[in-house]
């Protein structure tokens, strides 16, 4: 098999795996949309704070500290224990409830039935409000997130593939991981809109939120759930991209390599994520690969984004979103 | 007048039971305008109850009052016999009243029969969890919440677009789809809002045979609204007239018909 064909292969697989990754940013911003109409521009800070608290728990952290010390002239940074990664993470996913109760409860129970617009502004006040809080509560040291994922080249895959091409793939194991999660976690959330109670009532209240009212449909109780997975996904997405490169700032900015993925897969889908995530994962990786020591590298800034330009002119709804269909 | 508590029986054999639902001297203001002006009247355990009047009158007010739409500035809504807190409207749907609207308001992206299964929430009671492992109750609950919305589309007689995504409908279907919602909830109070508004005479000719089968065949309390005073002559056991949000006559079809207030508001009077 010719060397170049073998290397792209390698190349695909590990577009594929980046890929997941960006899906499940993605998934973030399609649940809230679906049932809130809100472009919820904070999805990839939560991703941030989601992943800060994660390492302040687990590390036993006293939250506030630098303004505790400043108030009461005391020195406090640490309670002195450590918490294990699971109960760590289930705390986690508590605080991450808790804001999406408080973020329906103080913002945007007050702004039902406002333009989209106006709504999408709030997420931005809201992206720069939790930056700042979590900042302030843990923080903004770049931090190392260890929850005990395996991670480093996967031996298995690489003499396997040595066996057969010569050459062996280099895949992380984080990787690996990070698709095994990310496909249950798409999983388990198309079976829970589609066939529970509660995923019932949220394609009722995403689709008209009157006739939601009329059939016994609480908005608000949707809406703290829905703001609730999207903390859960966001968490998801923050101990991968974390374990990966570290909890900092820049994890913020992955929810700008969601959009393309987004207008890729229209912003209705769940599927639509999914795919819309591969094909940015795999066509960056390829396209740098092929295209890139043509035009000096660094494609993988752009590409995802002239792609999804491309898109927007022939399939404006994404590939699997709604049709628009506008009637005379 | 008949005792609130008393029960009677029908020229044509159906049983009229006490009263369920009381309006209590109901005012509801928007700013300055005044919809709805102290108005009282009552609804009766298994009767057709209408409420008419010409354009703007309040009746739709009225019937968001009771649905928990609107909050009325005085006046109280007894529901058997007891002062109703302040609710909101899903909490008065999951009390058992049902209702359906003026404008339609279906869920146009799902099928009618996942609209007509949407009726059945809030009578899905097994946890997360239990449906998560989709077994024994869960199990048992979908089935059995399957079965009443297949019943209900059956007896509305639109079986043939079970599977049609509800956008693609024609006007006359969605207003069955939507009374199929809320019956399948199986409500003891059915609200109607102006359910043969924008039909041909044939659509409404099946409409009221639909609300009378219901009311026969469930024993559903309906209250309605309507425009044409030939259907709820018909179709009701006992008439509520508005006009400019206040009650001008309240009885059987025939009290109204002869309700001198009721002719002025409906035909005008001449001024001398």
């Amino acid at each position: 098999m010719p060397e170049q064909l073998v290397f792209a292969m390698e190349v695909f697989l590990n577009g594929l795996m980046a890929g997941v990754l960006y899906a499940l940013v993605a998934l973030g911003f399609v649940l809230i949309f679906k049932a809130s109409g809100i472009f919820n521009y904070a999805q990839g800070v939560m991703a941030l704070f989601s992943a800060m608290t994660l390492v302040g728990i687990m590390k036993g952290q006293v939250p506030f500290a630098h303004v505790i010390n400043a108030i009461f002239g005391t020195d406090v940074h640490y309670f002195g224990w450590t918490v294990p990664a699971l109960l760590a993470i289930i705390l986690t996913v508590a605080v991450m409830v808790l804001f999406a109760w408080a973020v329906q409860k103080y913002i945007f129970r007050h702004l039902v039935g406002q333009e989209p617009i106006i709504l999408f502004m709030a997420t931005i006040g809201l992206a720069y409000f939790l930056e700042g809080v979590g900042d302030l509560m843990w923080n903004s040291e770049i931090k190392k997130l260890d929850v005990g994922l395996p991670q480093g080249i996967n031996e298995a895959i690489d003499s396997y593939t040595f066996n057969i091409f010569d050459y062996g793939f280099f895949i992380d194991n984080l990787d690996i991981v990070a698709t095994v999660i990310a496909a249950l976690l798409v999983g388990g959330l198309v079976i829970f809109s589609q066939y529970s109670k509660e995923g019932r009532a949220m394609r009722a209240v995403a689709d008209d939120h009157q006739a939601a009212l009329s059939v016994g449909v609480s908005l608000n109780f949707i809406w703290i759930m829905v703001w609730s997975v999207a903390g859960f996904v966001a968490l998801v997405a923050g101990i991968m991209w974390g374990t990966k490169s570290g909890v900092q700032f820049s994890l913020s900015l992955i929810a700008l390599k969601a959009l393309p993925v987004l207008m890729l897969g229209g912003f209705t889908s769940i599927p639509g994520a999914i795919v819309g995530g591969l094909i940015i994962g795999v066509g960056e990786k390829l396209f740098e690969f092929a295209i890139g020591p043509m035009v000096g590298g660094a494609t993988e800034n752009w590409f995802a984004y002239v792609l999804a330009l491309i898109f927007l002119v022939f399939r404006p709804q994404g590939l699997f979103g709604e049709k628009i269909i506008e009637r005379v | 007048m008949l005792d609130s508590t008393v029960s009677y029986v029908t020229e044509d054999g159906r049983t009229i039971g006490g009263v369920v639902m009381e309006m209590k001297n109901i005012t509801l203001r928007f700013g300055g305008v005044v919809a709805i002006k102290d108005i009282s009247f009552d609804i009766r355990e298994g009767e057709i109850r209408a409420i008419i009047g010409p354009n703007g009158a309040g009746k739709s007010s009225m019937l968001n009052v009771i649905s928990g739409f609107y909050v009325p500035q005085d006046g109280e809504v007894l529901f058997h016999g007891k002062p109703r807190p302040q609710m909101k409207p899903y909490e008065v749907a999951q009390q058992g009243i049902a209702r359906t609207f003026q404008n339609i308001a279906l869920f146009e992206g799902m099928t009618v029969l996942d609209n007509v299964m949407t009726g059945r929430l809030n009578k899905m009671n097994s946890g997360l969890l239990a449906q998560a492992i989709w077994r024994g109750k869960a199990e048992q609950e979908e089935i059995e919440n399957r079965e009443k919305a297949e019943k209900i589309i059956d007896f509305l007689e639109i079986q043939h677009i079970r599977k049609t995504p509800v956008a693609r409908l024609p006007y006359g279907l969605k207003k069955r789809v939507e009374l199929a919602r809320a019956l399948v909830s199986e409500p003891s109070i059915l609200l109607l809002d102006e359910p043969m508004a924008g039909m041909n005479v044939e659509e409404k000719e099946d409409m009221s045979r639909f609300i009378l089968d219901v009311n026969d065949e469930f024993g559903t309390t309906i209250a309605l609204i309507e425009h044409d005073m030939g259907v709820v002559m018909d179709l009701s056991d006992r008439i509520v007239v508005m006009d400019y949000g206040k009650k001008i006559g309240d009885g059987t079809p025939s009290d109204i018909r002869n309700n001198q207030a009721v002719i002025d508001a409906y035909l005008g009077v001449a001024h001398d």
